[in-house]
């Protein structure tokens, strides 16, 4: 029992991190139909820069602000720079140049920051909180981790279903010619989707790295894991993306703790290979839109 | 006015419109007619600045507007609703409305949404719903709506009647007429279905292979019966 209760707890956690990256592929993939494999090293990079800024002496909070400030702009930079010259040419372009920029992030961390395993900073305590004696599984960095990402997901949902600019997104990435005929500046959208996109993996990657060891790689099965999540919630579907993250980070939490941490990549491969037989639209692909 | 000079449009090697003039004065609504490929199409998009012209001028009220960006168009009055209708179906009804609201023309007042409830009860019972749940010609009714809430000086309509029961398409060409009356629009539309086009139009004009054959008031092309058998197909 008190294995079972650490086990779900621990998978609640990974899965809001899941949940998070998942989010952050979802919203490029809907407004460009891209899937940006370089969002972990991206990722991966702001941690570096957080972690850099934390030991120059920056208080953690102040650094963790910065860091996701340095995300957003990343992102935006990407889109605008590497992205958008092959935007709407062969979607297999695309691809290729997320995939290189993954490697060139790697080699670029590697050579500033080295790729030696770095301990990252955690503001919070990461043992277990103790309740009247028992000591339960769940630590202060865990907690933080989960409200941290439910606070990021419920401002995302205000900036989309409650603000103009937030309509004027998803116009964009539903229907961009006829958003453009109504005036939506439809490029500025696809760069702040790009660089929000790139603020909530770089969330998921700090919330990562506290407590732990980073290096290059750190994010680099994360990236594999939040894509699965993703096309196991449907690949356009952002509620799918949190829910597809939360359903990876509790079963892989449960291989890893009852058939050995070994099988966890496997177990995530099944999982792609089940919903791509299964439902290849994923979980909450929207219903076919009626014909008329 | 809307003033269209000289206009010539090509997809690679394929000319779709060459040396194409015509005027749409204030107030009027001037249907272009012509068959499938003739380049009805591509005029409106090229209008309003989806598609580059290799040669030629649109000026709206004396204003340049050749090579201007799409995005920027509603601001100055121009409204395209683009064949097919145009609706965002992943939206709301109210959300597609609120989006026509925000590319507001520069100089115009704004249209309190609860007129379209009003004009279009139907949309209004279901403001709420995804607008790909609607039927054709509430979808219709939904496209014209949101470009009036852009208040527009210029409205392009392609093939408004497509897919759409006669009743339905009646209901639509009278509302047109009617906000040309009222409000001074004016009406740039392309029709298949030229009869009933010129039967609320001002002027026509008729293009074969992407040219001009000629631009008349609408009743005496009605009225001229080896035009229409030959390119109007009534
Ligand atoms: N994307 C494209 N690439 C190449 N040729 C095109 C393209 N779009 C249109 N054309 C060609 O340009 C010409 C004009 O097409 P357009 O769509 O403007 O005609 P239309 O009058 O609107 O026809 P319809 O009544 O069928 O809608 C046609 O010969 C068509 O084949
Ligand atoms: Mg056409």
């Amino acid at each position: 029992m008190q294995q079972l209760i650490t086990t779900l707890l621990n998978g609640l956690t990974m899965g809001m991190v899941y949940a998070a990256f998942a989010l952050a592929l979802v919203l490029i993939w809907r407004s460009t139909r891209i899937v940006n494999f370089a969002q972990a090293p991206m990722a991966m990079v702001t941690t570096y820069i957080a972690m850099v800024l934390i030991e120059g002496g920056l208080n953690y909070w102040l650094a963790f602000i910065l860091a996701l400030l340095s995300g957003f702009v990343l992102g935006a930079f990407v889109e605008r720079v590497i992205v958008r010259p092959v935007e709407g040419k062969s979607d297999i372009n695309a691809v290729i140049l997320t995939l290189g920029l993954f490697i060139v992030l790697h080699a670029l961390a590697a050579l500033v920051f080295g790729s030696d395993y770095k301990s990252f900073p955690a503001p919070f305590g990461v043992r277990g909180i103790t309740v009247g004696g028992h000591s339960l599984a769940i630590t202060p960095f865990g907690i933080f981790t989960i409200v941290a990402v439910i606070v990021v997901m419920l401002l995302l949902l205000l900036l989309f279903q409650k603000t103009d600019v937030g309509l004027q997104m998803r116009a964009s990435a539903f229907n961009p010619e006829v958003a453009r005929l109504l005036g939506v500046k439809v490029s500025s959208m696809l760069t702040l989707g790009w660089a929000l996109a790139a603020l909530v993996g770089s969330l998921s990657g700090l919330l990562i790295a506290g407590g732990n060891l980073v290096h290059p790689g750190y994010m680099d099965s994360v990236v594999v894991f939040g894509f699965v999540a993703a096309v196991l919630g449907g690949l356009d579907s952002p509620l799918g993306a949190v829910v597809g993250g939360l359903i990876m980070g509790i079963a892989l939490s449960l291989v890893s703790g009852y058939l050995g941490s070994g099988l966890v990549s496997l177990a995530a491969l099944l999982i792609l290979v089940a919903v791509l037989l299964v439902k290849p639209g994923g979980l909450f692909s929207h219903a076919s839109e009626r014909k008329v | 006015m809307l003033d269209i000079q000289g206009l010539s449009v090509a997809y690679g090697p394929v000319k779709a419109l060459q040396d194409v003039s015509f005027e749409v004065p204030t107030g009027t609504i001037t249907a272009v007619l012509g068959a499938n490929g003739a380049g009805k199409t591509t005029l409106l998009r090229t209008v309003s600045g989806l598609m580059r012209p290799q040669a030629g001028r649109v000026t709206l009220d004396g204003t340049d507007i050749t090579r201007m960006a799409p995005e920027k168009m509603s601001r100055l009055g121009m409204a395209h609703v683009p064949e097919g209708r145009g609706v965002i179906t992943e939206l709301t009804v109210e959300e597609n409305l609120r989006l026509g609201e925000l590319g507001r023309a520069r100089n115009g007042d704004p249209v309190a949404i609860e007129r379209m409830w009003e004009m279009f009860p139907k949309l209004g019972d279901r403001r709420a719903a995804l607008a790909g749940s609607l039927s054709g010609g509430e979808r219709q009714m939904l496209v014209i709506g949101r470009s009036l809430m852009a208040t527009p000086k210029v409205l392009l309509l392609d093939e408004p009647s497509l897919g759409l029961a006669p009743r339905i398409v009646a209901q639509i060409f009278d509302l047109v007429r009617t906000l040309v009356d009222e409000q001074g629009l004016s009406v740039l539309l392309v029709e298949q279905n030229a009869r009933s086009a010129l039967s609320i139009a001002d002027l026509g004009v008729v293009l074969n292979l992407g040219r001009v054959v000629t631009t008349q008031e609408a009743g005496a092309l009605a009225a001229d019966e080896d035009l229409r058998h030959a390119y109007l197909g009534f």
